[in-house]
């Protein structure tokens, strides 16, 4: 029973094939999409939950900017825009911006190393439900004036029990520890499969850029989650049970909150950024028809960029009384992550003048983050400056800032890989016109909204102000902001109105209509359940491109249970065969388990202990052990069996 | 599918609207007007009555569900210096107020009475001195050092030295009323 | 409040000088972020002392550094895709692989503006750090010392003096001399604040649990508004204060009537006012020295008369303005900690009056 690297085999027997196609499919049904493991599935329903986070954060957000255009206004209070705000913060941060960097890379990165699933498939969708449900339990809390109100780092005093009565800030370390555990899990899943499941032949220096990035950002969520978790129970420890983790009274600190949760918080900011380094590599290449430049160094910059976030974390904290020479380390070190950020650029730039671009939307986008992100970078240099900062932290030059490095550097990218892989998840490509009206209306309301935000921090106005006098001044600025942010909303609208359409009306995509290099495109759009009937044999970075003949092919999968083919780890040699579970309720009943537990143990500690025993039968549900299911090897015929 | 998702899509905005009708414990009023000012008349301290004895009216403090309004109690409880007698609840020159002996009663109107009248032997008379609406405030506090409001809307633990539990993690004691001035 | 010029007080607390705001088109914006005259009573580009002055020189090296550097990069980019080459189109065959050796000579030229980022960077590192030493090697010889204690959402402000008796404290207004460096001493009462009075330097948390002193001088005279940088509740937005930079004699002329206390009054309507202040519930939270009124937990109203502003900053202070928040606080600023306190007209008239003579 072994498997053979062979050239184009004859894929004669369609029967195996549609044997193949039934082993990969899910239940028909209701009932199948609940239990689906499929990573596409999974990865679909994740995208959409994530886009519709972002939708209802933006919606919190304009409702801000119209209580703000004017001075003195009294559309919202003060009560309710402070959790308007720590709503569109927690949501954009913990609902959008990560699980929505992870969805990309739970659909694509099987696709792109040329396997048939996900690392763990249960625990991918034990990831989702756990990820809805924090969502959701956020939500309701909200709309029972129930939402977190202390910003979406929620620091204490502030947050702790003495000034937060109620369980407001209790729902939001709760969201957190929901949120971590799904990004946790999907982290694990990523590392296992760029690892371990890669097709024959690409070695490591012949992964995608795409999926380097996603490797670098699984590792980030490993280092950085446990650090919010850890402090998001500390606080619901302080509020729930007396501990005194934040008291300086009995010990305690308020600034070990800080510490804590910036140790996470800037690395946070990170892992959001560098999945879009990713698409951007990917959309580059494909629309300069030439593979990036440099690909030696964009590694090396990806994974530089993934270490030096984590000693950042101080410049969030440059106006407390942390020693002058300390926050000096910080300040030399939030210059230098500068330097691969512009090597990248520098690539790019550089792949693009040397290739022959083709300015379709995907590659529109991309531009539009070479000019926000830059600027948004360059003011975060200035941010780095702890003199500088000292005058502009807190304000709304910082909301400016981050909003140029996160819509640039992340939302922009992750459009322009919208309107890149839209073909391939669903068939259709979107409509051409549509999407320059979405990118240029997103452009300039973007910077119509936020770039005279940088005037207004300097000119004195704090952040999360819920009004200001009209002595001020502010006014004006404000309002042309307000007027950006409708722009904002207008182009959301347009990129939903161009999906509704371009999934009925879309032009028929292909297998590979942006005739791209990598594996992801050697399929059928949408691809099959199976993803490859044959997993692919890699001999080049640009498979699509630099092989010429139909890529080589891999042969010997069952096709009567889920098998996959496990290869090593620097050269991808395949190494053992290994069967994936099938469909499975478990994961959603953990994750209904799980969450119960959280949601209880925001009123009661007892909800850790009760709490348990359903997810300890809900996870032996999960591993009981199946019976091997009989199966047959090696019954594919090809040119070179006798 | 398509339906499945139609569906989920219209469930969730329904059970929001239902769900809508608000959470008591949450709400944050800034200006209101107090539960009942004049209910202090009805109030008796004495459980003898001539002839048949007339039910009291049952005064429900709204305020004893609501977070917002403990932690207000629990900070003037402090700010008006009601901790200089009863300390922290243990009692000192005054009597302890997280103990199941209510010398006068240990109904919200009760305490309500308590402190805007005043009492024998050393508690002052705050009546003009507090707003009403505080004083419910206080008197939701009160109650709640002794474990009889619901625990999710009590307070937590101050930040400050730590003397006492929590509000939140008193068990509940059924008040005794002793009729016995200290 | 005597002799020097100040900006006029209307509706709002100044009118700041609009010079840099003529102008609403995207070029009158642009323009007016690079004047560097954009003047303002709570503008961190109108430095009026040394600290400020230092962070805007630093600020405009890097405008102008950033805009260099993203011009560059935009004009690469757009030149990047626009210079034609070949035909092009998706179906143009892809360069699978690149000459190697176009490619080492390209790696070579990539270099240079990868080595400029790095010396740029370098640079601006050296006139940041710079800049921290300077700010932090202020003199502070002969600093007038102030505590400020941060409560939610007011600033309590205490001159610091050997003798008790010369202590002064009051509220929301800190007065200072020009040219004399100014010590705070920074606390909380409750939870996170921030100090930014963006005219004369950055700012500085207020955290519990761990006191903290800053530094700065006023140059020159002026009235500088400041407010709360740190989220800190509901009123977070209304947690204003003002800094007076005053000629030293007048200064000290003002902290000399502030330690005076206020005579009873003489006239019946005052004396009336005095005793609604004293026997309803305002004495409760407040001081006013010379009276049994010895409340701690809100601001000290004992020369509340020669403030320019009530409620943090966020009121002038008029006779109409003292009567508003007086009689219904939680409409002006909703959630903040004074209750409201229904007076009849008579009350509320003869406690104006009174109050209206603590100067």
């Amino acid at each position: 029973m072994s498997t053979a690297t062979t050239a184009p085999a004859v894929s004669d027997t369609s029967q195996e094939r549609r044997q193949l196609e039934r082993t990969w499919s899910d239940p028909p049904g209701f009932y199948g999409w609940l239990i689906s493991v499929d990573h596409k599935s999974i990865g679909k329903r994740y995208i959409i939950t994530a886009f519709a986070f972002f939708v209802l954060g933006g919606l919190l957000a304009v409702t801000m900017r119209l209580q703000l255009a004017r001075p003195e206004n009294h559309l919202v209070g003060p009560d309710l825009y402070n959790q308007l705000f720590t709503m569109h913060g927690s949501t954009m941060m913990f609902l959008f911006a990560v699980p929505v960097m992870e969805a990309m890379a739970i659909y694509l990165v099987p696709l792109m190393v040329g396997t048939r699933n996900i690392a763990f498939p249960r625990l991918n969708a034990f990831s989702y439900w756990v990820y809805l449900f924090g969502g959701l339990m956020l939500y309701t809390a909200f709309f029972l004036n129930s939402g977190p109100d202390v910003g979406w780092f929620s620091y204490v005093p502030l947050a702790g029990p003495e000034f937060t009565p109620g369980k407001r800030a209790d729902f939001w370390a709760q969201t957190v520890t929901f949120t971590e555990v799904a990004a946790l899990t999907v982290a694990v899943e990523i590392i296992a499969t760029v690892f371990k499941l890669r097709a024959p032949g690409m070695a490591l220096n012949r992964m995608p850029l795409f999926v380097w990035a996603m490797l670098v950002m699984a590792f980030m969520v490993i280092f950085a989650m446990p650090a919010v978790m850890l402090s998001s129970t500390m606080l619901i420890m302080d509020r729930l049970v007396g501990t005194h983790f934040f008291n300086p009274a009995e010990g305690g600190d308020a600034l070990f909150w800080q510490h804590l949760f910036w140790f996470f918080g800037h690395p946070e900011v990170y892992i959001i950024f560098i999945p879009a380094l990713g698409i951007i590599s990917s959309i580059v290449a494909a629309f300069a028809r030439r593979p990036v430049f440099g690909y030696l160094a964009m590694v090396l910059a990806l994974v530089a960029t993934g270490f030096t976030s984590f000693v950042l974390w101080v410049h969030h904290m440059f106006a407390t009384v942390v020693p002058g020479m300390g926050k000096g380390f910080f300040t030399a070190a939030s210059m230098m992550i500068a330097v691969p950020t512009g090597i990248q650029i520098f690539c790019w730039i550089t792949t693009l003048w040397t290739g022959r671009p083709v300015t379709k939307t995907p590659l529109l986008f991309v531009l539009g983050f070479f000019f926000i992100l830059v600027l948004g970078g360059l003011t975060g240099v200035m941010l780095a400056s702890v003199s500088l900062d000292s005058q502009v932290h807190d304000s709304f030059f910082v909301v400016a800032h981050f909003h140029y490095v996160l819509i640039g550097g992340a939302v922009f990218p992750l459009f322009g890989g919208f309107y890149y892989w839209f073909p391939k998840i669903t068939g259709r490509m979107l409509h051409e016109t549509a999407g320059k009206w979405n990118f240029w209306l997103f452009f300039i309301g973007f910077n119509l909204t936020f770039f005279p935000m940088h005037q207004l921090g300097l000119e004195g106005m704090p952040r999360r102000v819920y009004t200001y006098s009209e002595a001020t001044g502010w006014g004006d600025l404000n309002l042309m902001a307000t007027i950006g942010a409708g722009l904002i909303a207008l182009s959301v609208l347009v990129f939903i109105l161009n999906v509704l359409w371009s999934l009925r009306r879309g032009e028929i995509a292909g297998d590979n209509p942006w005739r791209a290099g990598t594996l992801e495109w050697a399929t059928s759009s949408p691809p099959r359940n199976d993803n490859f009937d044959f997993i692919p044999a890699v001999a080049a970075h640009e498979p699509l491109w630099e092989q010429k003949e139909e890529p080589a092919k891999t042969v010997g999968l069952s096709t009567e249970v889920r098998e996959v083919l496990i290869t090593t780890l620097l050269d991808a040699r395949p190494d053992h065969r290994l069967t994936f579970p099938d469909p499975s309720i478990w994961p959603l009943l953990s994750a209904i388990a799980v969450s119960i537990l959280f949601v209880g143990s925001i009123f009661t500690p007892w909800a850790v202990v009760w709490g348990s025993i359903p997810v300890t039968f809900a996870l032996i549900g999960w591993f009981w052990p199946k019976p091997g299911k009989p199966k047959r090897t090696c019954r594919w015929k090809s040119r070179h069996d006798p | 599918m398509e339906t499945v998702h139609k569906l989920s899509a219209l469930a969730y905005p329904v059970a929001v609207v239902l769900l809508l009708s608000g959470c008591e414990r949450e709400e944050r009023r800034f200006r209101e007007p107090p539960p009942a000012t004049t209910a202090i008349e009805s109030i008796r301290l004495s459980d003898l009555q001539p002839g048949v004895p007339t039910p009291a009216p049952a005064i429900a403090n709204p305020y004893e569900e609501n977070a917002y309004a403990l932690a207000e109690g629990k900070r003037l409880y402090s700010w008006y210096n009601c901790v200089g007698c009863h300390f922290q609840g243990g009692g000192g020159i005054g009597p302890p107020l997280m103990d199941d002996q209510w010398i006068y009663g240990s109904e919200p109107q009760n305490i309500f009475a308590t402190i805007v009248q005043g009492r024998p032997n050393g508690m002052p008379a705050f009546g003009g001195k507090i707003p009403a609406y505080q004083v419910w405030q206080l008197a939701a506090y009160v109650r709640s050092m002794s474990g009889l409001v619901p625990k999710a809307a009590a307070p937590g633990r101050n930040d400050g030295m730590s003397v006492k539990k929590p509000e939140a993690s008193v068990k509940g004691q059924p008040p005794k009323k002793t009729g016995r001035p200290p | 409040m005597s002799g020097f010029r100040q900006r006029p007080f209307e509706k709002g607390i100044a009118q700041p000088s609009r010079s840099c705001f003529e102008g609403r088109t995207a070029g009158g914006i642009a323009l007016s972020i690079a004047s560097s005259g954009c003047s303002g009573i709570q503008s961190a580009l109108d430095p009026a002392g040394p600290q400020a002055a230092h962070i805007e020189s630093l600020w405009w090296l890097m405008v102008w550094v950033s805009a260099a550097v993203l011009l560059l990069v935009t004009l690469a980019t757009l030149y990047a895709v626009s210079h034609g080459r070949q035909a092009r189109g998706l179906d143009a065959e892809p360069e699978a692989t690149p000459d190697p050796v176009a490619e080492r000579k390209r790696a070579l030229i990539v270099a240079i503006p990868v080595g400029m980022t790095i010396v740029t960077l370098f640079g601006l590192q050296v006139a940041s750090f710079t800049t921290d030493r300077t700010l932090a090697s202020l003199s502070t010889d002969n600093a007038v010392v102030i505590d400020v204690i941060g409560h939610q959402w007011w600033w309590e402000v205490q001159y610091v003096e050997t003798t008790p008796s010369l202590r002064v404290t009051t509220a929301n207004e800190i007065h200072i001399p020009v040219g004399q460096p100014v010590v705070l001493r920074l606390q909380s009462n409750d939870v996170i604040h921030s100090f930014w009075a963006p005219n004369l330097a950055g700012k500085k948390d207020l955290i519990p649990g761990h006191e903290t002193t800053f530094s700065f001088k006023a140059d020159r005279a002026g009235v500088f508004r400041g407010q709360c940088a740190e989220y800190c509740g509901y009123q977070h937005a209304n947690m204003g204060f003002l800094v007076i930079a005053e000629p030293p004699e007048q200064f000290y002329a003002w902290l000399k009537k502030q330690r005076a206390i206020p005579p009873p009054p003489d006239d019946p309507i005052r004396q009336h006012g005095q005793e609604v202040f004293l026997a309803s519930t305002c004495s409760l939270c407040h001081t006013i020295q010379g009276t049994p009124a010895a409340g701690k937990v809100a601001p000290d109203l004992t020369h509340i008369a020669g403030r320019q502003t009530i409620a943090a900053a966020t009121l002038p202070n008029t006779p109409g303005n003292r009567a508003g928040w007086i009689v219904d606080s939680q409409r002006i600023k909703p959630g903040n900690r004074m209750p409201p306190n229904p007076l009849t007209p008579q009350d509320l008239q003869a406690l104006l009056a009174y109050l209206g003579d603590l100067q």
